[in-house]
């Protein structure tokens, strides 16, 4: 399948190897004109292959689903802000609390970490792009599809109103579409999440530069690459689990029907033996972009760096084993409940270790006191609180008391908010001037931080005493006098207060797009992303690079004096100080959105720092590599050419799911053959459009010889 | 207390408010929490917390530590003019294999007494109470095995002696709790679950559901009353009664036959008079202190806003009064029958 241009083994080929076996013949199969090139505007959009595109895309969309899900927690607090409130009905209630636990979880978290796993895993191990790039671009497709899907509810009857964990018997028998619109959203969501794990797999152990050995990839890469095993595994599961729900209430079947003999605990077993590795798959990416930031910030490598990946993999093996404790009430049994009791306790020996060695990363470093550094830090504290309540569940008989209470409420919230969502708003404001060639203001940012830090604490820190004094959650009321007014009253407050935060990250982006250029490392960085230009250009890197360490751009820069303190090498330059860059000036370039071509000098040292760029210059150090460390040269990049049908095909499925959810069966077969109709196309287009010329000639005059993207690459 | 205060602050302004949360702070400390299982009342909850509280102050101490040396490294460590490059340190084995261990060997330590927690907890005590518990979407109905006798939502225990629930449902999957007495057991339709517990003095002891259940999940709520063992002995005999018969001509023999006549019957079971099975059964309603799962206290008022509306007062609720709604009159006699129900 199309790799499109291959890292080859560690020795260099030569320049004309890349004329593709077997490629040429015209795509016998072309509805309408494909589109050509690098396309721009919505079209652009639309038809993308890049993984960088399609990593801002699936940051865009789960960023707005974020304000949703944000917008659906305002209003479940104004209900709970005051006993006996008549703010929302119950059946609005139990909708918006469905509705927000259901797209945190797989609008939010999950498509924002593969954002960053889509746009950074290629360029951190050296890639031009992932191992399959439509696929790629049909994974968002299909997750838009089913975020778009789930919430056509609201218009369609009502949302789904069972919970985000849908026990049965109870959404056996809901009457509505409302489940329905659960069952198929999520249906269509893990078809998008496992066609990304695939892909983000392959590509990391297929695609890698040469000398990326295993042990040298950057520990973002080796947590994602952890997160989608585990997705890969874990998706099946709850499939297997929505198909028999799907096929209970579509179609009558018994697997859940307590009359005729099921038993309710197989969904719980089901979801769960899903829902745990969802845990960590929620978590493990932020764990990597944490572990990127605080090395960057504290000047010093990552401590314990196998230790990092090794626990990784402990907490991925493990977290298979702890699935019943989602279930201590149910009563399984003793001797059940103490095994999971032991297991649940023991995986907190990875999670501890890695805050140790989190910790030891800053110890006697050179910190500086930036906004991804503060947002890594608050992953770390806030993380730690979550962890240790955590462990006072693995308590069976203490958990019978705390279960489904709001002390549950306020764990998950300290891991999954106060873990992975500051881990990617560090992983956001740390990646940012890449992706866009703009830094984010550091004063919104620290005052984003300080706000959401205050207004996390302030709503879900009383949760845990709510939670002791016995408030159950998932209720759309509670009276006066059990004593639970006035927390949930600060509760309320610092929900808005977490709103504040967000406005001035929005308004933090929207500043930002007049902020001045910046060049290829502005934090100094270490990974191989920030060799390149910000934003990269499409084809990421002109040559690809032999790396020879961990850390390689590090490496690069500077060597070790006699007592281990780094030593900038000779004719290196630091990357830019933070605030060195805002002086500088820079042709408006505006592509900030990533949409054009590269807009900065390219790497290598066949560009010389362009004069015109200042910007260019102060942060191009990392990139001047000596020639010996090239492993190859190429003449002709081969980019996949954009691609109409997974765009095509994704939207098939809703149809599909439409029809069946409303037994129309005509709109199903359509939907089908639509769906089948998109994947034939698709099948018989080679990668790389056979008659497209040059495609795009990158505007900077530096680039002309190594960007020319030529005919056929190869085929998929 | 904390809505009243905060009632009055509203329309004072800034100052007042500030005044108000202050004075709630202080309330919230002191303040009344029914549910609070951190203060036991019973030995079943207090092993629970005994267990629990010492795992809170371990939890707290690591919390101290991490916390301490995260803000401690991140101020002592930051980046000040003249500060050196550090020192490139990859990391340490000896301390990566201790924070390995330690943290494992804490784990060990508290994994001891809790494996034995569990199985203490699951022994069965043969002298107690048995009381085979019914969830229904969205109340609680309880069957005394060796009396017979029938209750709902209110669940009515002798003190000093344990009660076994068998727990069992009608329609999804619901769970007992009562937080101040022990924790809280699934009640799976197609399963069977067990708790026990036990009161070591009379009171009131509040729980509620807490599995998603439903539109009124929030709404099934459950009230344990326990008392000494000769009123719980009367208590028995009075439950044991026929259903009270009201006088010829009464508002209360023109409430019977409303209840007869308007479709209560259907659903509600009254001892010789009704043989519904789908509500609670009425036939001693009068002695409870609360109704419709337990969110309404046992009194004309609270009666009569269920009647006008059961929809609007507990949403999803299976009371469907057929035809008209109860007029105001009709609603009289009807509460005037239910409280000759003692």
């Amino acid at each position: 399948m199309a790799i499109v241009t291959q890292p080859t083994p560690a020795v260099p080929t030569p320049p004309d190897r890349t004329t593709p076996p077997g490629a040429g013949p015209d795509a016998p199969v072309q509805l309408f004109r494909r589109p050509t090139g690098y396309s721009k505007g919505i079209w652009g959009w639309l038809t993308t292959v890049d993984h960088k595109k399609i990593g801002i895309l699936y940051g865009v969309t789960a960023f707005i689903f974020f304000l949703i899900g944000g917008i659906e927690a305002l209003l479940l607090r104004v209900q709970l802000g005051s006993p006996d409130n008549t703010f929302l009905s119950a059946e609005a209630y139990n909708q918006a609390f469905t509705m927000h636990g259901t797209t945190m979880v797989f609008l939010v978290i999950m498509p924002m970490s593969a954002a960053f796993a889509n746009y950074l895993m290629p360029l951190m191990i050296g890639a031009r792009d992932v191992a399959f790039p439509r696929l790629n671009a049909f994974s968002f497709w299909v997750f838009l599809v089913g975020g778009l899907f789930m919430y056509s509810s609201f218009f369609l009857g009502g949302a789904p109103n069972g919970g985000w964990f849908g026990y049965t018997p109870l959404t056996r028998e809901m009457p509505g579409n409302n489940i329905d619109f659960w069952v198929f959203g999520l249906q269509i969501l893990g078809i998008a999440s496992l066609s990304g794990a695939v892909n983000l797999i392959v590509t990391t152990i297929n695609m890698r530069a040469p000398g990326m050995s295993l042990m040298r990839m950057p520990i973002f890469v080796w947590m994602s690459l952890v997160a989608q095993f585990l997705l890969l595994f874990a998706m099946p599961v709850i499939t297997v689990a929505l198909v028999l729900l799907t096929f209970d209430r579509q179609f009558a079947t018994n697997f859940f029907n307590v009359e005729a003999g099921a038993d309710p605990l197989l969904w719980q077993h089901l979801f769960w033996l899903f829902g745990h590795p969802e845990v960590y798959i929620l978590i493990l990416p932020a764990m990597g972009i944490v572990s990127e930031v605080l090395p960057v910030f504290s000047r010093k490598p990552l401590f314990g760096y196998q230790v990092m990946v090794f626990s990784g993999i402990a907490i991925g093996f493990m977290g298979w084993g702890v699935w019943v404790h989602h279930m201590f009430a149910t009563g399984l049994g003793p001797v059940a409940t103490s095994a999971f009791a032991a297991s649940t306790m023991f995986i907190a020996v990875p999670t501890g270790v890695k805050i140790f060695n989190w910790l030891s990363t800053l110890w006697r470093g050179k910190i500086r006191l930036t906004t991804p550094f503060l947002f890594a830090v608050g992953f770390v504290t806030m993380f730690t609180i979550g962890g240790l309540s955590g462990v006072t569940h693995a308590v069976v008989p203490s958990d019978t008391q705390q279960t489904d209470t709001y002390y549950i409420v306020a764990h998950f919230h300290y891991v999954l908010f106060g873990g992975s969502m500051f881990g990617l708003f560090a992983g956001i404001y740390f990646w940012h001037p890449k992706v866009t060639g703009r830094m984010l203001s550091e004063t919104l940012g620290k005052l984003h931080f300080w706000l959401m830090l205050i207004g996390f604490n302030m709503t879900f820190g009383p949760f845990h005493i709510l939670g002791l004094q016995g408030m159950p959650r998932r209720v759309y009321t509670y009276p006066a006098g059990k004593g639970w007014d006035f927390w949930n009253f600060i509760a309320t407050l610092g929900s808005f207060v977490i709103a504040a935060s967000i406005a001035v990250f929005i308004l933090n982006l929207w500043k930002s797009r007049r902020n001045a250029h910046v060049g290829p490392d502005p934090w100094d960085a270490r990974t191989l992303e920030w060799s390149i230009p910000s934003p990269p250009p499409e084809y990421n890197f002109a040559e690809i690079p032999l790396v020879t360490a961990r850390d390689d751009v590090w490496h690069r820069k500077y060597t070790e004096d006699d007592q281990g303190r780094p030593v900038l090498r000779e004719g290196m330059q630091a990357g830019a100080p933070i605030g060195a860059h805002v002086e500088a000036k820079h042709p408006p370039a505006g592509a900030d959105d990533g949409e054009e071509g590269p807009g900065g000098p390219l790497s290598g040292d066949a560009a010389p720092p362009d004069a015109e760029d200042p910007s260019g210059e102060q942060g191009g150090s990392g990139h001047e590599v000596p020639e010996a460390e090239h492993a190859e040269e190429e003449p002709h990049i081969h980019m996949p050419s954009p691609s109409y049908w997974p765009a095509f095909s994704a939207v098939g499925l809703a149809v599909l799911c439409y029809g069946v959810m409303y037994k129309t069966w005509i709109v199903a077969v359509l939907g089908a053959v639509w769906i089948l109709g998109g994947f034939y196309a698709w099948a018989l287009e080679p990668a790389t459009a056979p008659e497209e010329p040059e495609l795009e000639t990158p505007d900077t005059e530096t680039t002309d010889e190594h960007a020319t993207v030529s005919a056929p690459g190869s085929h998929e | 207390m904390g809505v009243a205060a905060r009632r009055q602050g509203r329309p004072k302004g800034r100052a007042y408010l500030l005044a108000t949360t202050l004075l709630l702070t202080l309330a919230g400390c002191a303040e009344n929490a029914p549910q609070d299982f951190l203060e036991p009342e019973g030995p079943v909850a207090r092993r629970i917390d005994d267990l629990q509280d010492p795992v809170f102050i371990v939890a707290g101490l690591v919390f101290l530590l991490v916390e301490g040396l995260i803000l401690f490294a991140v101020i002592k460590f930051r980046d000040r003019p003249g500060r050196p490059e550090p020192e490139q340190v990859h990391g340490n084995t000896r301390l990566e294999v201790g924070w390995t261990l330690l943290p494992a060997l804490i784990l060990f330590v508290i994994a001891v007494p809790t494996i034995k927690a569990i199985f203490d907890l699951s022994e069965k005590d043969p002298g107690a109470l048995q009381v085979t518990v019914t969830g229904h979407q969205f109340w609680w109905e309880y069957r005394y095995e060796e009396s017979g006798v029938v209750s709902a939502n209110e669940l009515v225990m002798p003190t000093g002696r344990p009660v076994e629930l068998t727990l069992e449902s009608v329609d999804v999957i619901h769970s007992y709790w009562v937080p101040k007495l022990a924790g809280k057991t699934d009640v799976i339709p197609g399963r069977t679950n067990r708790m026990s517990f036990e009161a070591e003095r009379p009171g009131t002891y509040q729980g509620q559901c807490t599995e998603f259940c439903g539109l009124s999940h929030a709404n099934m709520r459950n009230v344990a009353v326990a008392m000494s063992p000769a009123d719980f002995d009367q208590w028995l005999a009075d439950q044991k009664r026929p259903a009270a018969t009201p006088s010829d001509g009464s508002p209360a023999a023109e409430g019977l036959q409303l209840f007869n006549g308007r479709g209560c019957s259907g659903c509600h079971r009254v001892e010789g008079v009704s043989e519904g099975n789908i509500g609670p059964n009425l036939t001693h309603f009068a002695s409870r202190g609360t109704f419709a799962g337990s969110i309404f206290e046992n009194n004309p008022e609270d009666l009569r806003t269920w009647l006008r509306d059961p929809e609007a007062a507990k949403p999803g609720n299976l009371m469907k009064i057929p035809g008209a709604p109860l007029s105001p009159d009709e609603i009289t006699k009807l509460i005037a029958y239910l409280e000759t129900l003692n």
